[in-house]
């Protein structure tokens, strides 16, 4: 073979450049699975079975969220003997307390920025400004 | 070449005749056998043009959600309109800039000439004069905020009329305050959180780029409570709230009992709050 001494280096050097997400997340932080934690108080259930919530809990969100402001269906839901509004602040937020520590730790790692929190108040916020007044 | 052009602009001509013309032969062929058809069907479709021309001058049905204002009884107790105004605040985590240009209001007060724009102003009574009226969102029967509004973040609530505003779907592009003739609605020209005062974890804030208005307090009817300004004012009789369509409800007894005014009826909008000066 012609200019072995390039061709080979050049092939290796391809092959890493080329393969350089599979190993760089397998060599560093980047791969580890977020562990988000489950709502203090020991809260086992929500509105839907977790695998249900973790696939679809936006279009959940959005489904109360036309029934409440579009169609004026604030039905309250209630499972297993405990109601829940339909609202984020309302029925989420209120077992979900530490959206630092639930919310957060998936949507950091996925790299999701939902502008929920522009408007819905988490209840660190709502708490900040309680004091006062 | 002038031939060749010449003979271009008859084909074209001809085409574009023939292409007006097909329309119109198309609907006169297809017209005579739907009326024949019509005919032989008659009690099946007869009702369909009555329904069309019935609706015109049709009143809404149904429940229409409407308030009273008293002036004389908010104009005997100023601060009883005060805290009015600082219920819905506080309801509503509305913010409360220093600045008046930014000001956000669902509920506020106006000089009365400043409120109802269509009535003489001239040699008022110094009360009417110098006390500050209320105004607020009118949740209008033909609302042109609705009509403006590109994405329908803003709409009528068909079921009780309240005219509503879905604050996810605003794009802030103020047609809306363009559209409305009362300036009920406010934009958020800056993040509002650090002027909330003291926050409502039941109720969202808004966000800078946001227009935001009354909504009648959809949140707290949903749960039977009143609104946060009547609530404010019970016992009164200051605001009083409920169904117009209902004859039996208090609000009819008040507007049957006593003459009442509205804002600016003259503009068609059919305004659904009501003021005794």
């Amino acid at each position: 073979m012609y200019n072995k001494g390039t061709i080979i280096p050049g092939l290796i050097l391809f092959v890493l450049f080329v393969t350089f997400p599979i190993w760089f997340n397998g060599l560093t932080t980047a791969g580890d699975l977020p562990k988000p934690e489950l709502p203090p108080g020991g809260e086992k259930q929500c509105v839907m079975p977790a695998d249900y919530m973790r696939a679809n809990h936006m279009q959940l969100l959005n489904e109360w969220r036309d029934n409440v402001l579009r169609d004026g269906d604030r039905e309250i839901l209630e499972i297993n003997g405990k109601k829940y509004p339909k609202g984020l602040q309302m029925a989420c937020m209120t077992c979900h307390s530490q959206k630092e520590k639930f919310c957060d730790s998936c949507h950091t790692y996925a790299a999701v920025d939902p502008y929920c929190w522009d408007c819905h108040l988490t209840p660190n916020e709502a708490g900040s400004k309680e004091a006062m007044h | 070449m002038d031939n060749k052009r010449r003979k271009f602009l008859k084909i074209a001509g001809a085409s574009v005749l023939a292409g007006i013309g097909a329309p119109a032969v198309i609907k006169l062929t297809a017209a005579t056998p739907a009326l024949a058809s019509g005919h032989g069907e008659a009690p099946a479709h007869a009702p369909a043009p009555d329904a069309h021309g019935g609706h015109a001058e049709e009143a809404p049905q149904g429940v229409r959600l409407g308030m009273v204002i008293d002036l004389r009884k908010m104009n005997e107790n100023p601060e009883m309109l005060d805290s009015a105004i600082a219920a819905c605040i506080a309801a509503h985590n509305i913010p409360e800039f220093p600045d008046k240009k930014n000001e956000v209001k669902w509920i506020w007060k106006a000089p009365f000439e400043n409120v109802f724009t269509d009535h003489s102003a001239s040699h008022s009574a110094a009360k009417v004069k110098n006390f500050p009226s209320v105004a607020l969102c009118n949740h209008c029967d033909d609302p042109p905020c609705v009509r403006a509004c590109p994405t329908q973040a803003t709409f009528r609530l068909e079921k009780n009329g309240i005219v509503a505003m879905d604050f996810h779907r605003c794009i802030g592009c103020r047609f809306c305050m363009a559209a409305c003739p009362y300036g009920a609605r406010s934009f958020n020209w800056q993040d509002p959180r650090p002027y909330i005062k003291k926050y409502n974890k039941e109720f969202p804030s808004r966000m800078k780029g946001v227009v935001e208005k009354c909504n009648f307090c959809g949140e707290r009817l949903a749960l039977g409570q009143e609104p946060a300004c009547v609530e404010a004012c019970k016992g009164t009789g200051a605001i009083v709230f409920g169904d117009l369509n209902d004859a039996k409800s208090e609000i009819r007894a008040v507007l049957d009992k006593e003459f009442t005014i509205q804002r600016k009826p003259t503009l068609g909008t059919k305004p659904s709050v009501f003021y005794i000066v």
